[in-house]
């Protein structure tokens, strides 16, 4: 079964979980840039949903409140940056830089008194029956609810984009601010909206890491995670399966290179820790180079504020 | 990223222009400077270093002011950040990572009144910096003998940070000590190459365990590896420069403790009266810079009472963790028989002892 010293559907079992935050977090910023909105914030927003999901979650003793807690946070943090560039026309690309810088600040803060306290578990969702089926069963049914509820919201969110009247929306206030308002929608308020929903992902996601991948608060735990999915989202040309693609490519070579490392294997570890940011690149490029003559996906009207008075 | 008393008062500048001639009589007034790598809720290394600027505090009070930057990344950043702090009052400075080497001299350079005090380093450029460590393989035997005689699988893991010589002499003692007590023993090395990210800390500790791992060292900052070696029953791990006591109950089962406040003190003590001289501080255990966290009941008593009777030689200096005959991974000849090995050849060291597998990245 093992594959140079590595078992495989153990490799792929704890990828499917190490690629969560990543992919909450992408999913959530494809939504805000889609709507026409570059929140580089993320970091700051999953830090915060990371350290109020885990007060929430240690205060009650539910697992699940502790998710719905990081949500709010990282919502009420979006809510900041909504306020500053959607109300006050902020520079978008300043406030979400500076969102991260406050996030990171405020979850230090709040998380004082937090370190070496452990988290309530989040157990498996599916019985034990099914997860000891070999091979399928670690796969498929061994995980965590967050893990079932990231690929859900992965389908949810392809669906809603692309075939509802509110992805429509969406996409038109992110393609042509002007046309949406001509049309009668409020460009702002739509915009606000996604943000709020980006935010509360970015949080979900920050939570899963501090409630179940390392389960304890540290100060700055996310370390980088939020700059990652930013640039997933990027790559996978604002499509939320690439968007997956993406996120589970980077957490499994991430995964596959330390097990690597532990096996033994003859590839020099420098080429081996490059490898998640390289080989993902590099596959995200290739896919999105694929279709020529269409636009690399990017939403037309990304990055710029909208003001009705124009 | 956080600067605490960013404004330095009138006080201060005064302070600093008579800073510059006073040193010889010594100062009524100190600002001392702390650069860190990581946040100092991180749990480990950053967080001992704050508590060493603590007892600076304590040991001073309104004589000296204490001001310290988190997160400084290892580079263009830090040189930047100790610029800042030079020009705003700093008397002295201590860069608290390997990681600040060149931009620790190159600012030093260009402020010669201003004190530069280096961690786990060993370039001191100008006249104005010093170097400080910690012997930190002597607490990695200890813990390397705890592991060789613990390990049901015969498995044993290190999470490396970075290929330094600091971590690779780490790496090398928690071997040998392992080796020594369980010829069977084999090390699997991972290397993070990051000093701070809990998650990849979690995933390299689960790798490990993984593949049959059951005793875990890291030389990283945070607690994620205990925490991951927490979920697995019969794996067993160590505190790593902060005692961790939290894990107390759980995987870990010793730890090694920085212990940087009494190497502060004595620094900034040495500004005030006027005794600063450059230097070159390397303690270990018998110095108090080393401290071995309480060894806890998931150790059976006679493999407690063997790793504290190492401890307790190794501070009386009649054990050196490397004691030849020593080879090199390649197979040449290292120690002697008998011979111990000199400071400078475990500064530089480059290069794995015989027996580990795997090669030290470049």
């Amino acid at each position: 079964m093992d594959i140079g010293g590595i078992n495989p559907v153990i490799l792929i079992a704890t990828l499917m979980a190490s690629a969560v935050p990543i992919l909450m977090a992408a999913l959530g910023e494809t939504v805000v840039e889609r709507s026409g909105v570059l929140n580089l914030g993320v970091e700051g927003m999953m830090v915060v949903g990371a350290q109020g999901g885990f007060v929430i979650a240690v205060a009650t003793g539910s697992p699940v409140l502790g998710f719905i807690g990081g949500a709010v946070a990282g919502s009420i943090l979006s809510l900041i940056f909504a306020l500053l560039t959607q109300v006050f026309l902020a520079n978008q690309v300043a406030t979400g830089l500076a969102l991260t810088l406050f996030g990171l600040g405020v979850s230090s803060l709040g998380g004082q008194g937090y370190n070496g306290v452990k988290p309530p578990p989040t157990g498996q969702l599916l019985p034990d029956f099914l997860a000891d089926v070999p091979v399928v069963g670690p796969i498929l049914f061994g995980h965590d609810w967050m893990v079932y509820f990231s690929i859900a919201m992965t389908a949810v969110l392809w669906w809603v984009l692309k075939t509802t009247r509110m992805g429509l929306i969406i996409r038109a206030v992110g393609e042509s601010h002007e046309a949406a308002h001509a049309l009668g929608y409020k460009v702002n308020r739509i915009r606000l909206m996604c943000i709020a929903f980006g935010g509360a992902m970015a949080g979900m996601g920050g939570a899963y890491i501090s409630l179940v991948r390392v389960p304890q608060w540290v100060d700055g735990i996310t370390a980088g995670a939020g700059w990652i999915a930013l640039a997933i989202v990027v790559f996978a040309s604002w499509k939320p399966w690439r968007v997956l693609i993406g996120a589970y490519l980077f957490g499994g070579i991430t995964v596959l290179q330390l097990n690597l490392q532990v096996a033994g294997s003859a590839i020099p570890v420098e080429y081996l820790s490059m490898a998640p940011y390289l080989i993902t690149i590099v596959v995200l490029v290739i896919m999105s180079a694929g279709k020529r003559g269409k636009a690399n996906g990017a939403p037309a009207a990304l990055g710029q504020n909208f003001h009705a008075s124009r | 990223m956080k600067r605490r008393n960013l404004l330095a008062t009138a006080a201060m500048g005064l302070g600093l222009v008579l800073g510059g001639g006073a040193f010889a009589q010594g100062m009524d007034h100190v600002k001392a400077c702390f650069v860190y790598v990581g946040p100092i809720g991180d749990g480990g290394w950053t967080f001992q270093h704050n508590e060493g600027a603590n007892a600076v505090k304590e040991a001073f009070g309104d004589k000296v002011e204490i001001q310290y930057q988190e997160s400084v990344p290892e580079g263009a950043d830090a040189e930047r950040v100790l610029t800042q702090m030079a020009l705003g009052g700093c008397n002295i400075i201590f860069t608290t990572s390997f990681g600040y080497m060149d931009a620790t001299n190159a600012v030093a350079a260009k402020f010669p009144d201003v004190k530069f005090e280096h961690a786990t380093g060993f370039k001191r450029d100008s006249a104005n910096v010093s170097t400080y460590n910690a012997r930190f393989y002597e607490g990695r035997a200890v813990q390397g003998l705890i592991a060789g005689r613990m390990t049901k699988s015969n498995k044993i893991g290190y999470i490396g940070s970075f290929p330094i010589p600091e971590v690779i002499m780490g790496i090398n003692s928690y071997y040998l000590n392992a080796k020594k007590v369980n010829p069977d023993v084999e090390l699997s090395v991972v290397w993070a190459f990051t000093w701070f990210d809990p998650a990849k800390e979690a995933d390299a500790a689960k790798a490990l365990i993984d593949q049959g791992v059951d005793v875990i060292a890291s030389h990283t900052d945070s607690t994620a590896p205990l925490a991951e070696a927490a979920k697995t029953e019969n794996v067993i791990g160590f505190g790593q420069a902060s005692d961790m006591a939290e894990y107390k109950d759980g995987p870990r089962v010793s730890s090694i403790i920085d212990n940087w406040g009494p190497y502060y003190v004595k620094r900034v003590g040495a500004l005030l009266d006027g005794t600063y001289e450059q230097a070159d501080a390397w303690e270990g255990i018998a110095g108090g810079e080393v401290l071995i966290g309480e060894i806890t009941d998931r150790i059976p008593a006679d493999v407690k009472a063997e790793a504290e009777a190492l401890r307790d030689a190794i501070a009386a200096g009649t054990v050196h963790p490397f004691t030849g005959p020593i080879k090199k991974q390649d197979g040449s000849d290292w120690l002697a028989d008998g011979a111990t090995a000199p400071d400078g050849d475990l500064l530089g060291m480059m290069f794995f002892v015989e027996g580990i597998t795997g090669d030290i990245p470049q």
